[in-house]
């Protein structure tokens, strides 16, 4: 029997057909593409996962969510991590469970204080593999500040994982008083970017498909708790903040610039890229604005405290590398991002579908 | 980045605008043959820095774009055959086919890897004596020498598992179509500078000198591109036709005489199918009888079968330059990247995709 009569003969549940907001005649099946950080996984969150739980908390669609309780505030995020291979220049799965986690509670303004740690392992997998995670966790957990409290290990059928899958929450503190949202954000705001962009993305296709270049090019992956604290202690104005992780520094703004209804103008000169990122990417017909990062951060912060923040930033060591890559310039119906681009010509920065393929030649 | 950004200085290239504007004193429709060519000037708003009267007409260079849909069709039809690894580039891999793409077919439990040379695909193979790997060998003369090379080292291995799925197109053969079209507004070329370094320019002589069009060898940055077409424009206004190579870091006049003797030892000339365009005698490569057995459509036994395009879809007369990719009635509605009536709205060299990611909200308001 081929695949397609087995497709064919399985009875469609019709129900299902009709309540399902998601189009599925146009998708029958899940695509890579739906985890890729572009518009089909937006359009798989909006019309299945917020239609479905459609709660005030969620709506704000930021990296997590921030609750008031008892008079406190805290945050709440969870990731999973489902990286191929497992361990990569600059990191490996548990480093970025670990790191995933804490920036996303980081980006709600929140000092990251618990996680939880759920581990998916396929049978089979060497022990000695996964001792070497748990010992990252233990470090990257122990950098940031943050305990891993309590947890969950289920163990799946050979050939039914990739090895091993981690999912962790996290829980933060908000002091009172601080909010950090898209909606803050204002015409006049200035985007600072605290570092080089593509390195993490990059890494992981080097490894991968066995690409090797001039240098070995490391992931970014990095606790950004101290630098998001720097600016907030100080008192800068901060409105939103955004770790630049699937779909890269483009994916972030634009998301941020839709869901603040603004129009955000960035410079491409200004945008940091390392040479041998630039130089992979351009080699594999990549844009380096739309690849990931897993250490790297957008902040929206007022014009008056633009300055300062930068200078803030740059005292860090994970914001050595920060610039001042843009301006809010205006309010704007559905949220636009335009980019002065190396020659001096403006174009429109759009979001890709999904993830962006290699091109031929 | 060293031999990169000397080729996107802001100051050079506002320069170049200006030379380029002053030799202007009419309006000239000019066309960059290559879809790598299409994605730069959008990508870095070339076109906006010259003057009103010349515009640049996207042409037909992009692989992904022209490889017709029967041929994809067969690579869906292939890749979940039991013990098949389909192998191919990224960007044919979300190509809308009659019964969907290749992602979709993965999605249904094919065995497809993207890969990023012929040559991945040959060691995918002998590290898998057991199954059969199809490589989708599409592109124009820059990815056929690898190919080759690809095809000629399995041959001499012995290998029995490694066929190609080829889809080969021809550069000057589309030039002369487009060129002796009723509906041509083209009046000069930039000719694509990776096929150059490949095939050489001695083959455009005639061409130029039959359709009285200049043609300028040009290639990819944006400094590249403004002078292409500064030097075009000046032939132009002067009333010269001739073959102009400025890209000579890259090109020589006979090409890469090893790439040529490879791909002329594997493959011959054939009639190709252009999607969106139709067939065009001579203007494709396909495996000659000596590699027979490396054919994925003699291995597979698939006959060949004709496939209507989505009566919809415009990419014909864009890839022609007839109509602007912004002009067409379903674009940015219709026909998004996220569902493509053709193909020149998924490849990144597509003219159809490069507006729609780079232009995308202005020109989609002023269409609607």
């Amino acid at each position: 029997m081929t695949l397609r009569d087995g497709h064919a003969a399985m009875p469609e549940p019709e129900d299902f057909v009709l309540s399902c907001p998601i189009p599925i005649r146009e998708y029958p099946q899940v695509l890579l593409a739906h985890g890729g950080g572009g518009k089909l996984m937006h359009a798989l969150i909006e019309k299945m996962f917020l239609a479905a739980f459609e709660n005030p908390l969620l709506a704000t669609r930021h990296d997590g969510a921030v609750v008031d309780l008892n008079g406190g505030r805290i945050a709440l995020t969870t990731d999973s991590y489902v990286v191929r291979p497992l361990f990569f220049p600059g990191g490996n799965i548990g480093t970025l469970a670990v790191n995933g986690t804490v920036n996303d509670l980081a980006m709600c303004g929140a000092r990251p204080l618990f996680l939880t740690a759920g581990f998916i392992l396929e049978e089979g997998l060497p022990m000695e593999t996964l001792w070497r995670v748990v010992r990252s966790m233990q470090e990257a957990a122990a950098a940031a500040g943050v305990q891993i409290v309590t947890g969950d290990t289920k163990v799946v059928d050979k050939g039914k994982g990739d090895g091993l899958f981690v999912n962790t929450a996290g829980l933060g503190v908000v002091p009172p008083g601080r909010v950090i949202a898209p909606d803050r954000v204002r015409p006049g705001d200035a985007v600072l970017l605290s570092g080089d962009v593509g390195r993490h993305g990059m890494a992981i296709m080097a490894v991968r498909e066995g690409l090797t270049f001039e240098s070995e090019i490391d992931s970014d992956c990095a606790p950004l708790v101290e630098p998001v604290m720097a600016l907030l202690d100080a008192g800068v104005e901060v409105h939103c903040l955004r770790d630049l992780t699937r779909g890269g520094l483009a994916s972030g703004v634009i998301e941020i610039a839709q869901a603040a209804g603004v129009h955000v103008a960035l410079d491409e000169r200004a945008i940091p890229v390392r040479q041998d990122v630039r130089g992979a990417c351009e080699v594999l017909g990549l844009d380096p604005l739309y690849v990931a990062n897993e250490g790297r951060f957008v902040a929206f912060v007022a014009p008056a405290d633009a300055e300062r923040a930068l200078q803030l930033l740059r005292g860090h060591p994970l914001g050595a590398g920060a610039s001042l890559i843009g301006r809010v310039a205006e309010s704007h119906p559905h949220g636009l991002v335009t980019m002065t681009t190396e020659i001096g010509a403006t174009r429109v920065v759009d979001m890709l579908s999904g993830e962006q393929l290699p091109r031929i030649c | 980045m060293k031999f990169i950004d000397e080729y996107r200085d802001a100051r050079a290239a506002r320069k170049l605008a200006a030379a380029i504007a002053r030799v202007t004193t009419r309006p000239w429709n000019i066309m960059e043959v290559c879809g790598g060519q299409t994605h730069a000037i959008v990508k870095f708003g070339i076109d906006e820095l010259l003057p009103p009267q010349i515009t640049l007409v996207h042409g037909p260079g992009c692989p992904v774009c022209v490889t017709p849909v029967e041929l994809i069709d067969k690579a869906v039809e292939i890749a979940p055959l039991p013990g098949v690894i389909f192998c191919s580039f990224g960007d044919m891999l979300r190509v809308p086919g009659t019964n969907g793409d290749l992602l979709s077919a993965k999605a249904r439990g094919a065995d497809v890897r993207v890969v990023y040379s012929p040559l991945d695909a040959l060691a995918v193979a002998r590290a898998n004596p057991e199954r059969q790997v199809v490589f989708f060998a599409v592109g124009f003369e820059t990815t056929a020498p690898a190919n080759a090379l690809a095809v000629a080292q399995a041959q001499r291995e012995g290998m029995r598992n490694f066929t190609l799925l080829v889809s080969h197109v021809l550069v000057p053969p589309a030039m002369e179509a487009i060129l002796a079209s009723p509906s041509n507004r083209v009046q000069g070329f930039l000719a694509a500078g990776h096929v150059c370094t490949v095939m050489g320019y001695e083959e455009y002589a005639p061409i130029a000198a039959r359709y009285r069009v200049p043609i300028v060898v040009t290639g990819f940055e944006p400094l590249d591109i403004l002078e292409g077409v500064y030097l075009c424009v000046r032939q132009l206004e002067e009333g010269r036709v001739e073959v102009e190579n400025p890209y000579a870091r890259s090109v020589r006049r006979e090409g890469n005489r090893e790439a040529r003797r490879l791909i002329a030892e594997v493959f011959q000339v054939v009639p190709r199918r252009w999607r969106g365009i139709g067939e065009i005698p001579q203007s494709g490569l396909g495996l000659r009888p000596a590699y027979a057995e490396f054919d994925a459509e003699r291995r597979f036994g698939l006959a060949g079968h004709g496939v209507e395009e989505p009566s919809e879809c415009r990419s014909g007369l864009v890839l022609q330059g007839v109509l602007k990719p912004h002009e067409c009635p379903a674009f940015g509605t219709r026909c998004t990247p996220e569902h493509p009536l053709g193909a020149t709205m998924v490849s990144s060299e597509g003219a159809c995709a490069a507006y729609y990611r780079y232009r995308g909200v202005p020109v989609r308001a002023a269409s609607s």
